[in-house]
């Protein structure tokens, strides 16, 4: 490995220094976190400082570009209001909208599992299909590997997606000031996954929302214009990871408010149950945004204004305190901190 | 949302605060105890603290049931489990609790076939499913849990399923309230009762704290109307120099306790002579095992359990946080060595556990001066 290394130049300093890999660790919430910051990011990203964001905005022989890459290995692959295909589609199309970008292309790569029903896969392209169609992004190209079957669950989806960023539009946790007021787009859903996985034996009335959310992006950065500072679809450990991901990455504080959250009843029910916190909850189809107080009204009212935004609301604000952390406010003057998740959202019963 | 908005009406609570606030004498201490992990978990996750006045401090008591079981217990249902025949199922409470060689769900990244289930009939569904494999059910609880493997244990005999069996750990909560009392450098004014467990032993198995110890306990619900109407009701005893039992619950705990359950109980399990807890140590009588006529669904008798033994880290402080006399940040491995994503104890596993609990919600609130509010 040292000798890999150019002179002069400092080796990589590997701070992950954990045994093997677990299931944490690709749960999104710190210990990603810490595989990420501590082993990828010294390796490959090199001497780059720049804050880890949704996608990579680069410039090419005078070309700006945003690209952005995720894998899909959900299950069940159908869910109640979504399945495989629409996620990965949307997922990649949202990963790139709240980078400050239009989505234009995207490349796949399917890992199917031999045996797997033809119809079971064809369900799943056509998906892929409409939510292109639908979001207005071409399919470039893909590649497709076949494992041995028990050798992979059924099938996994790996996408990239290439978008135009839009001109004006620096998302930058660094821009953050205190005073700014933190926007949700709408409810969370992404018990629906948990409750569609069967081990838990409830049934709700849910329906996952996975849909493009550039448009609601393209509404909200036309009405704040440089008054947007920051966006994140808050998919993996839900609001509370991302935007303890920001207050960590700027250095400030996020205070939300209680009673200002969306979540509808039968979340909260089945959270309740189930001794989960919503604010860990995947957001599918949401995202998070932080804009400058006095063009926050105008965001909102933008959201609003679009189909798929009624819900929209501002959930909290930025603060100095509590430095680098997330609090939630309840109306009777109780507060609590929230943390990242760790690992993944587990039952409690006991 | 129905049963529970009523009981986080900030008007209401604010009311109950002040009553409390006219009900504590200022040049008195109150040291009240909530039993049940649940509460701990409630009053951090509702930041309960911040409306009670500081003379009122809450002790964390023992009714987490994953944080008093020893380490050792977890070893040795791995150790079976190890078997690639065996399925291991538990409650998702149990995932992230280190044993000596990591957590079930660092054996399960390994290879260790491990579900999780949300009671104990799914754990029979499994078996069903899976005739070839035998499914180990790591029962944990106080007496909120353990009907349900009862009846699950009846279930299996009565369908003569035979992949089946329970690695039990179930514990009762009156012998950890004595052990609590019993220890000397404990002062307590009052009991916050446990909730759940009291829906099926009833009030009546308080009526000793009152008589002979004479301090009040008020069994009560989870939501933050119900913690500081307890308190409310606690603080009017003392006041006028009662101890009584009282039940706050009443929407959900009977005070006869729930007979049909206690039956189940009867019929499947007895007490054990003794069992460790973790972090109060041996307590006689304080926990059950399976009846022998349940032997085949015993997994301890059915399986040759190595009965391992573990030290806690010397370090660590879990037994005095357990029985109150520490505040979790007190414990030198707090927030250091000791977090919820590298536990050393596991009462920084569970979120009911007191040192995740304050550690997920409050710790790093602690230094803060500002006041926080939400806009009316």
């Amino acid at each position: 490995m040292k000798g890999e290394i150019k002179l002069g130049s400092a080796p990589p300093k590997i701070r992950f220094r954990e045994p093997q890999i677990e299931m944490a660790h690709g749960a999104g919430g710190k210990a990603s976190r810490r595989l990420v910051e501590g082993l990828f990011a010294p390796l490959l990203f090199g001497a780059s400082t720049e804050p880890l964001a949704d996608a990579a905005h680069l410039k090419i022989n005078g070309t700006r570009m945003a690209v952005t890459t995720d894998s899909f290995v959900v299950k069940p692959l159908v869910f109640p209001g979504g399945s495989i295909g629409e996620l990965a589609i949307n997922g990649t199309v949202n990963d790139l909208a709240v980078s400050g970008a239009k989505p234009e292309a995207i490349v796949v790569t399917f890992i199917l599992e031999s045996g797997l029903p033809t119809d079971v896969l064809q369900h799943e392209v056509q998906a892929m299909a409409d939510a292109a169609q639908y979001a207005g992004v071409r399919i470039a190209g893909g590649d497709t590997k076949v494992v041995e079957h028990g050798k992979a669950d059924c099938m996994y989806i790996t996408t990239t997606g290439l978008g135009a960023p839009l001109p004006g539009v620096e998302i930058n946790p660094q821009s953050l000031r205190p005073g700014d007021k933190v926007l949700l787009s709408g409810p969370d859903h992404g018990i629906t996954i948990l409750l569609a996985r069967g081990d838990l034996d409830m049934e709700g009335d849910l329906e996952s929302d996975t849909r493009s959310v550039f448009p609601l992006v393209e509404a909200v950065i036309a009405a704040a214009g440089a008054g947007m500072r920051w966006m994140r679809d808050p998919t993996r450990g839900g609001v509370a990871t991302s935007l303890n991901e920001l207050a960590r990455d700027c250095g400030l504080g996020v205070v939300l408010f209680e009673d200002n959250l969306p979540v509808h009843d039968a979340v909260r029910g089945a959270c309740e149950l189930l001794g989960l916190d919503p604010l860990h909850i995947a957001n599918e189809g949401q995202f998070l945004a932080i804009v400058a107080p006095d063009l926050a009204d105008a965001a909102l009212s933008a959201l609003h204004s679009m189909p798929g935004g009624a819900e929209a609301r501002i959930i909290g604000e930025v603060r100095e305190q509590p430095a680098g952390s997330v609090l939630v406010t309840t109306r009777y003057g109780g507060s609590r901190i929230v943390d990242m998740l760790v690992g993944d959202p587990l039952p409690r019963i006991c | 949302m129905k049963f529970v908005d009523e009981f986080r009406d900030p008007e209401l609570i604010t009311k109950a605060a002040e009553e409390i606030r006219r009900l504590a004498d200022p040049n008195r201490h109150y040291r009240l105890m909530e039993v049940c992990g649940g509460h701990t978990h409630a009053i951090y996750r509702f930041g309960l603290k911040d409306v009670l006045p500081s003379n009122i401090e809450l002790i964390h008591g023992p009714g987490c049931p994953v944080c008093v079981l020893p380490m050792g217990r977890i070893d040795d249902a791995l150790s079976l489990a190890m078997d690639p025949d065996v399925i291991f199922a538990a409650f998702g409470d149990m995932m992230r609790v280190p044993g000596t060689h990591g957590s079930p769900l660092e054996h399960k990244a390994r290879g260790m076939d491990v579900r999780i289930v949300y009671s104990p009939s799914d754990a029979i569904k499994l078996a069903r499913m899976n005739p070839q494999k035998h499914v180990m059910f790591f029962a944990i609880g106080f007496e909120t849990t353990a009907p349900s493997t009862a009846l699950t244990l009846q279930r299996a005999k009565a369908e003569g399923i035979h992949n089946f069996s329970v690695f039990c750990n179930h514990v009762t909560i009156i012998p950890a309230i004595r052990a609590i009392l019993d220890s000397p450098d404990m002062r307590l004014d009052g009991f916050i009762g446990p909730g759940h467990v009291s829906t099926v032993i009833g009030c009546r198995p308080y009526e000793w704290i009152a008589k002979n110890e004479h301090k009040p306990i008020v069994v009560c619900g989870f939501e933050p109307l119900d913690l500081l109407q307890s308190i409310v009701m606690i603080l009017a005893q003392l006041q006028k120099g009662e101890a009584k039992v009282e039940n706050q619950y009443k929407r959900v705990v009977p005070w006869e306790g729930n007979r049909a359950a206690l039956k189940a109980m009867a019929d499947t399990f007895q007490l054990r002579p003794y069992f460790e807890w973790r972090g109060l140590g041996f307590i006689s009588q304080s926990a059950l095992r399976i009846r022998d006529e349940y032997a085949e669904w015993d997994s301890e008798q059915r399986f040759h359990v190595p009965g391992i033994r573990v030290t806690d880290p010397k370090a660590a402080q879990c037994g005095e946080v357990l029985k109150g006399v520490l505040k979790p940040a007190q414990c030198k491995l707090f927030g250091k060595e000791c977090t919820p994503e590298n536990p050393v104890g596991a009462l920084m596993v569970s979120s009911e556990g007191s040192c995740a609990a304050y550690y997920n919600y409050e710790h790093r609130k602690a230094n803060l001066v500002t006041t926080l509010s939400s806009p009316a």
